[in-house]
C-alpha cells in the first residue's frame, strides 16, 4: 500500500478526462484554476501541456472563485477544477458570482459518495451539492462515464449564457474508490 | 536619522497620488475603506471597487492582470483583506504576472467594523511574507517621499510588485460606489473590449 495513492485516478481506458479537454479546448477556456485532486489528474496533465492555457495551482479553491471573476472582467473565460473538499472552501466567495453574475463553470470530482475509503471525505462529500445550491449555482451530477462529457458541457454553456456559477459533480462512481484488496 | 517624514501616510491623498495619470490602469479595490478611496479619487468604469469577497482582491487581480497582459493592474486593499487572502501570495508569486501590483493599505487595523488591531499591528511583517513567496519586488512605503517611487514601480510593469504602504488609522467620510456588482462587472468589461463585451459567447 505504500507506493499507492488513497485518491484514486482514471483508469487509462477512461476516455471522459480528454473529452473535457476538448471541451475546455471548444468553449475557448483559457484560464484554468485548480487544487489538484486524482481523478482530475490527466485533465491537468493536458491543461499543463497546453500552451494556450493559463494553469493557475492555487493555495485555497476560493482563491479559484475570485480569479474566474478577474478572468471574466478582462474578457477570458476561465474553469476551476476541483474534488467535493474544495467546495467547502468557496462558500463566501461565490457570493462574488451572485452579487456581478460573472460565468463561474466548477468541475468537481466527487469523493465521500459512493464506496468511500476516507471517513474524513464524506461530511463535506455528502454536503457539496446542497452548500453549492445553497450558494446559486446551478449543479449536475454525472454518474456514468458516458454522461460526464456533456455534462460538463451543459455546465460551461450555462455558466457563459446565462452569467452565474455552475458546477458538474463528477461522482465517485465513475472513478472507483480504493478498497486496499478488501473488495 | 531624519524622523519628520515617518508619520502614517493619508490615505486618499496616497490614493490621489498612486492614481494620478493612470492611463489605461484597471484597478480593483478591497472591500470597505479601500473601495471609498479609490471612488472618492474618481469613479470611472476602469475601477472595481468591491463590496465582498473579503480576501479576493489580489486573486481577481491575478485572473485580470493574465487576461489583460498590456494593461497594469493594481489592486488596492486593506491589511485585514490581504491578511484573509496570504495563500494568494505563493499563488501570485509562482505565476509571476508581469503587470500585476498589490498596494496595501496598511492601518494596522480593521477600519470598517470598528477599528479593532489587525495582525499587522503586533508586527505581522506582509513585505517579508511577500518576499518569502517569492516576489522580487517589494517596497515598504512610510513617508512622502517615498510616494512617487511607488507610482513608478506600479507603472513600471516588470514583474509582480507587492507594496505596503503604512497609512493613518483615520476613519474617512464614506464615499460610496455604485452597489450593483453587475453594473461593476459589465462597465469595467466594456471599458477593456468594447460593447463586444455584451455579446461574448
Ligand atoms: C468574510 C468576511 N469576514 C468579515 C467581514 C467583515 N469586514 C468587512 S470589512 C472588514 C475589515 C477590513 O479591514 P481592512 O482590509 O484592513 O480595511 P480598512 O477598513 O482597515 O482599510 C471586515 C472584517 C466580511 N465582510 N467578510
Ligand atoms: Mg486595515
Amino acid at each position: 500500500m505504500q507506493a499507492e495513492q488513497l485518491d484514486k485516478a482514471p483508469d487509462d481506458a477512461a476516455t471522459w478526462p480528454d473529452q473535457i479537454y476538448d471541451l475546455l479546448k471548444s468553449h475557448g477556456i483559457r484560464q484554468v484554476a485548480l487544487v489538484p485532486d486524482a481523478g482530475h489528474s490527466r485533465l491537468i496533465r493536458r491543461c499543463l501541456a497546453d500552451d494556450s492555457m493559463q494553469v493557475v495551482t492555487l493555495t485555497t479553491e476560493e482563491e479559484g472563485i475570485a480569479m474566474l471573476l478577474g478572468a471574466w472582467l478582462g474578457g477570458d473565460k476561465g474553469v476551476l477544477l476541483m474534488q467535493s473538499s474544495g467546495v467547502g472552501n468557496c462558500i463566501n466567495m461565490l457570493s462574488l458570482g451572485i452579487l456581478h453574475r460573472t460565468p463561474m463553470p466548477m468541475i468537481v470530482t466527487m469523493r465521500g459518495d459512493f464506496g468511500e475509503f476516507n471517513p474524513a471525505q464524506v461530511p463535506m462529500g455528502s454536503a457539496t451539492q446542497t452548500v453549492l445550491e445553497a450558494m446559486g449555482t446551478i449543479v449536475r451530477r454525472a454518474d456514468r462515464p458516458e454522461d460526464v462529457a456533456p455534462t460538463v458541457n451543459a455546465t460551461i454553456r450555462m455558466a457563459f449564457n446565462t452569467f452565474r456559477p455552475t458546477a458538474t459533480l463528477i461522482g465517485q462512481r465513475v472513478l472507483g474508490a480504493k478498497t486496499f484488496g478488501k473488495d | 536619522m531624519a524622523t519628520a517624514n515617518t508619520r502614517a501616510l493619508d490615505r486618499r491623498e496616497l490614493c490621489r497620488a498612486v492614481l494620478a495619470d493612470r492611463g489605461d490602469m484597471l484597478v480593483v479595490a478591497g472591500l470597505g475603506a479601500p473601495a471609498w478611496d479609490i471612488t472618492a479619487v474618481g469613479d470611472c468604469p476602469e475601477n472595481l471597487p468591491l463590496w465582498g469577497g473579503m480576501g479576493a482582491a489580489a486573486m481577481i487581480g491575478l485572473g485580470l492582470s493574465i487576461a489583460q497582459p498590456r494593461r497594469t493592474v493594481l489592486v488596492i486593499t486593506g491589511d485585514g483583506e490581504m491578511l484573509m487572502g496570504l495563500g494568494s501570495l505563493a499563488t501570485i508569486a509562482v505565476k509571476r504576472p508581469p503587470n500585476l501590483a498589490i498596494l496595501v493599505q496598511d492601518n494596522e487595523h480593521y477600519g470598517e467594523t470598528g477599528m479593532q488591531e489587525t495582525a499587522t499591528r503586533y508586527g505581522v511583517d506582509l513585505v517579508a511574507i511577500a518576499r518569502g513567496a517569492g516576489f522580487a519586488r517589494t517596497m515598504l512605503v512610510t513617508s512622502a517621499d517615498q510616494v512617487a517611487p511607488l507610482r513608478e514601480a506600479i507603472h513600471a510593469g516588470a514583474g509582480p510588485l507587492f507594496a505596503v504602504a503604512k497609512v493613518d488609522a483615520a476613519s474617512l467620510p464614506l464615499v460610496l460606489p455604485p452597489r450593483d456588482g453587475a453594473y461593476l462587472q459589465a462597465r469595467m468589461r466594456e471599458a477593456v473590449l468594447g460593447p463586444e463585451a455584451h455579446h461574448q459567447l
